[in-house]
């Protein structure tokens, strides 16, 4: 293991873990009291530079399997708040932080063309805390503490949703509805770590793993339980929870939603997984029945039904919103499975999507930016005049379907194995049947840009290199990461065997001694 | 050199060539002779491949695995290398042709139509090339997006609806029904590689093989078996080149490839014949056989009827397949050559046809033949070929075909490729007698009419002759073949 307690003395290394943290937290409230537009995007993009670089030292880490655990103030848990980072973390602090990187270049074009500028430098703040919040609800080891930054991200979350209000009103209500909806969320979440705590007197993951495994069937565990998934769920827009997504999406700054969808719904799917797994063991979960019976065809339900909404869009945004929903059903479905492959799946998928949505939005922001609109009719033949933003549209849409040699493919395909090491043959059929809707979907979107007369209202010029190349990273790392799997396969399949052996060595100890 | 250098040549060159169109977008010779340039080093690298590897197996390049133990890998071996001398062969031959079809015809966009020609021919390089299914699946995926901008090409409303088409069944049926089948096949097996036998024997129960040859026999669109076949007449509203090389070689020999490397190197021809899981398959191919053919009688236009007429010629390399016995993949190995020659014959007249005349109905086209004799001198060879009479190509294949049922105790087959020539005659050579024998009327004169520009006249010409030397080099093409049935090398 690479991390027994650390003592005294640390090295710099060693103080990684809060770093990660500290960096953008610092940042937001920098930004607001220096209060300079001109100083605003530098100090947030040098922050989530810094982040990514710490995320991908700590993956480098913890890839061959062991954990890092980093304590709080000197702490030591149960008592103090640990910070602990494994395979299955750092993936998603990687891609949380890799997407900010790449976003906010883009942002700043994006921005400035769709948020007034006395809001610029108050942008960036909120965007580091919402960053800040995110990353610390997946580096966290304390089940109070991912509470804490859930709230963080989302409180700045709403208000980022809200800023799009300067181009559209309605993204206030939106905001308001996204508002109503995760608080709603947080709540749930938050009365059930309450009876958690009641039943164990300890809020520190592995320490409740351990406690609750020692504890046996217990009412109260379970209703906390109950209540900890459901509020992720709706965090994670499982469906029918998700109603507060396609508005949030749509009428959010292009920048934010990029932004969100690689990596808000991303974040609360894996806190969903470390509770699931870690922090109530497998067998707990498979003895409750949720993963086969609720979130297995909740996440049927969201492939089929979220896709054939999206075919039915005319609006590109609002489309990939409603894909969303059925690429998160995916991802649950992985865990449904309940196997090796099934969780590789959801954790290849979270990354894979995470990185194909952030393309897309960006086109999506592009495409804004010249034609002041998402709609088809009106971006129709885009494709024709912004060459390269088209090309990435088609490109991360092939990924979005799941062609061979795109990220999407890689998902799809361990998804299916999953579906067949069940001896699920019909799902694997029905997965298939759900990437045709996608072909439908995204094919409208590439009729629209290609294969209509242009608009002649828009501008007609390619978007400006700030937008072109953060937005072609990410279309060229959906085609990478469908060929050099080690990285992200490899992280998953770690994750997948950790999370599936659960946290707690005490759980066997319980129940041999149980016996 | 290498046999590795030349496999990554024989697919880079295409693709090398597709950057040439874009660099050199307005100049039109430079761009052309460089494609033509690439074209005829492709077709050198493969011809450098046969001289090192003859009809052997060459070892495996793995590149990298996608998954764990599935890596992105090529290998040679004697179908894919037939298929590969096919496809690049013919792509010099259709370049010289397109590039007097596009021009004799003022289309537009000619770097982008050039660029993916060779795109799709790197793809259709890719697949001939691949030692295991992801790395076909991969190739096979490329292949249907590349040609897809060349369906859509004319733009018309009416190209954009058999675009659609073409893209929703292709795309479709391969991640539906192929891309499950090869995962299943992937958890089944633990591995995807091409392997002399089958990677499948002991590996499956028996009442599901059937379910698994289904999804990959449907899955292979590309294959056109009915009632998956409807892309292949919608694509024809492409230029005539691309239904030449692409629609009647590239593409469509790349489904029934895929198709005979599945039963051949997935199943195992054995394993087929031992399970009887094949004979329904064998049954819809017949089916699709007939069937094709007497829609192709009802077509009044020439490339929908030459469209249908594919449909029906490709299920019987897929009917070679499904017998389950050697001779018949032989058979089928062996058509996918014969038919290649015949058919671009008969597309590149369609073309040139429309080049010079601009009709596109059999029904105009009478007295045609005397004003242009070299024209439907080509279409009369390349009709008898397919429709197998010797001393042309076709003839041999369809004489393994029905060894190949005889063999396999499956009479009623013969029968039915009996029958099926019989259809060919008469939806094929009522064009020829129309041409030259019957009068032209006043909304149909042939006065005026010349034969079409030399480059559009002239590969036809040379396809033509070529129905008549494969004849004779049968024997050669066989005794390359023999090899994939596991017989002694």
């Amino acid at each position: 293991m690479s991390a027994e307690l650390q003592s005294v003395a640390l090295s710099w290394q060693d103080q990684l873990p809060v770093l990660q943290i500290i960096i953008p937290f610092f940042a937001g409230p920098l930004i607001v009291l220096l209060g300079s537009r001109r100083l605003a995007w530098p100090m947030a993009f040098a922050a989530s530079v810094a982040a990514l670089v710490i995320a991908m030292m700590l993956l480098s880490r913890v890839i061959d399997g062991g954990f890092i655990s980093y304590h709080m103030g000197g702490w030591a848990p149960p008592i103090g708040i640990e910070y602990r980072i494994d395979a299955a973390n750092a993936l998603v602090l990687v891609l949380i932080a890799a997407i900010a990187v790449v976003v906010l270049p883009f942002a700043k074009v994006s921005i400035a063309a769709e948020v007034p500028r006395r809001h610029h430098a108050l942008f960036y703040a909120m965007f580091m805390l919402c960053f800040t919040g995110l990353m610390g609800v997946v580096i966290t080891g304390d089940a109070f503490n991912v509470f804490v930054f859930l709230e963080i991200s989302s409180l700045s979350t709403y208000v980022l949703v809200a800023k799009g209000a300067s181009k559209d009103k309605r993204a206030l209500t939106a905001a308001y509805d996204y508002l109503i909806m995760g608080t709603i969320g947080a709540t749930f979440f938050v009365i059930g770590l309450g009876f958690l705590y009641m039943a164990t007197g300890t809020l520190n993951m592995a320490d409740l793993a351990d406690r609750i495994a020692l504890l046996g069937p217990n009412r109260t565990v379970q209703a906390g339980f109950a209540f900890i998934v459901i509020g992720m769920a709706l965090k994670a827009a499982m469906f029918p929870l998700h109603h507060w997504l396609p508005n949030a999406y749509n009428y959010a700054p292009s920048a934010v939603t990029a932004f969100l969808a690689a990596t808000a719904t991303k974040a609360a799917v894996y806190v969903m997984l470390r509770f699931m797994f870690s922090v109530f063991q497998p067998e707990f979960v498979a003895d409750s029945g949720v993963a086969a019976y609720i979130i297995g065809p909740l996440a049927v339900l969201a492939m089929f039904v979220a896709s054939f909404i999206a075919v039915f869009q005319n609006n590109f945004k609002r489309m990939l919103a409603y894909s969303s929903i059925a690429q998160i059903g995916y991802m649950l479905l992985g865990i449904s499975f309940f196997n090796h492959n099934g969780l590789t799946a959801t954790m290849v998928h979270l990354f894979n999507h995470g990185i194909t949505k952030a393309a897309l939005f960006m086109a999506v922001g592009a495409l804004v930016l010249r034609t002041g609109t998402t709609f088809y009719d009106r971006i129709a033949g885009m494709g024709r005049v912004m060459p390269f933003t088209g090309a990435a549209v088609v490109v991360a849409g092939l990924s979005l379907i799941g062609v061979p040699g795109t990220a999407g493919f890689i998902s799809k395909w361990v998804l299916v194995q999953a579906a067949f090491d069940n001896g699920l043959w019909w799902m694997a059929l029905a997965i298939m049947a759900s990437s045709l809707l996608a072909v439908i979907y995204v094919w409208r979107v590439v009729e629209a840009l290609y294969l209509k007369a242009p608009n002649p209202e828009a501008v007609h010029k390619e978007a400006p290199l700030m937008m072109i190349v953060p937005i072609w990273i990410m279309a060229g790392s959906t085609v990478w990461f469908g060929f050099d799997t080690s990285l992200t396969l490899g992280a998953a399949e770690m994750a997948a065997t950790a999370l599936l052996n659960g946290s707690s060595g005490l759980a066997e100890i319980a129940t041999s001694a149980m016996q | 050199m290498e046999t590795n250098t030349l496999i990554a040549l024989a697919i880079l060159l295409p693709i090398l060539a597709m950057v040439g169109n874009m660099a050199f977008k307005n100049l039109p010779n430079i761009r052309d002779s460089f494609t033509l340039f690439c074209a005829g080093l492709t077709f050198a690298s493969v011809l450098g491949i046969l001289s090192n590897v003859g009809n052997g197996t060459s070892e495996t390049i793995a590149l990298f695995d996608v998954f764990p133990g599935l890596p992105i890998a090529f290998s040679v071996e004697p179908l894919g290398l037939l298929f590969a001398i096919v496809a690049s062969g013919l792509w010099i031959v259709t370049h010289i042709y397109a590039i007097g079809y596009m021009r004799g015809n003022n289309e537009s966009h000619h770097a982008r139509f050039f660029a993916s020609f060779s795109l799709a021919i790197s793809a259709a390089l890719g697949i001939a090339f691949s030692a295991n299914m992801l790395t076909l699946f991969l190739f096979y995926e490329m292949l249907t997006v590349s040609t897809f901008p060349l369906v859509a090409h004319k733009g018309t409303p009416e190209a954009v609806r058999g675009a659609k088409i073409y893209l929703g069944i292709l795309i479709g049926t391969s991640i539906a029904l192929l891309l499950t089948g090869v995962i299943w096949t992937y958890t089944l097996a633990g591995t995807l590689d091409f392997t002399q036998g089958g990677i499948l024997q002991g590996k499956v129960s028996g009442t599901l093989v059937p379910v698994l040859l289904a999804l990959y026999a449907f899955g292979i669109g590309k294959a056109a078996l009915m009632p998956f076949h409807k892309w292949l007449p919608a694509a024809m509203v492409a230029p005539t080149p691309v239904s030449a090389l692409l629609h009647a070689v590239a593409v469509v020999k790349a489904g029934v490839f895929t198709m005979l490397k599945v039963g051949i190197y997935i199943f195992g021809i054995d394993f087929l014949a031992e399970t009887g899981a094949s004979e329904w398959l064998m049954w819809l191919a017949a089916f699709t056989i007939i069937m094709a053919s007497v829609i192709a009688m009802q077509q009044d236009n020439l490339k929908k009827r030459l469209a249908y007429s594919t449909i029906s010629q490709l299920s019987y390399i897929t009917l070679g397949m499904a017998l389950a016995t050697s001779m018949g993949a032989l058979g089928g190995g062996m058509h996918i050559a014969m038919h290649a020659m015949g058919k671009i014959t008969l597309f590149m007249c369609a073309g040139s046809i429309y080049v010079a005349t601009h009709k596109t109905e059999i029904s105009q086209m009478q007295g045609l033949g005397r004003v242009m004799p070299i024209t439907f001198g080509a279409f009369l060879i390349g009709a008898l070929s397919i429709i197998g009479l010797p001393p042309l190509g076709g003839s041999w294949s369809k004489w393994l075909l029905m060894v190949g049922a005889a063999d396999a105790g499956q009479q009623i087959m013969i029968a039915v490729l009996m029958l099926s020539s019989l259809l060919n005659v008469a939806y094929l050579l009522p064009i020829v007698g129309r041409g030259f024998f019957l009068k032209d009327t006043q909304n149909n004169a042939v006065s005026g009419i010349k034969e079409s520009p030399l480059l559009v006249w002239l590969p036809p010409a040379v396809t033509a002759f070529g129905c008549l030397v494969v004849f004779f080099y049968a024997g050669q093409i066989l005794a390359f073949l023999m090899p994939i049935t596991g017989a002694a090398q």
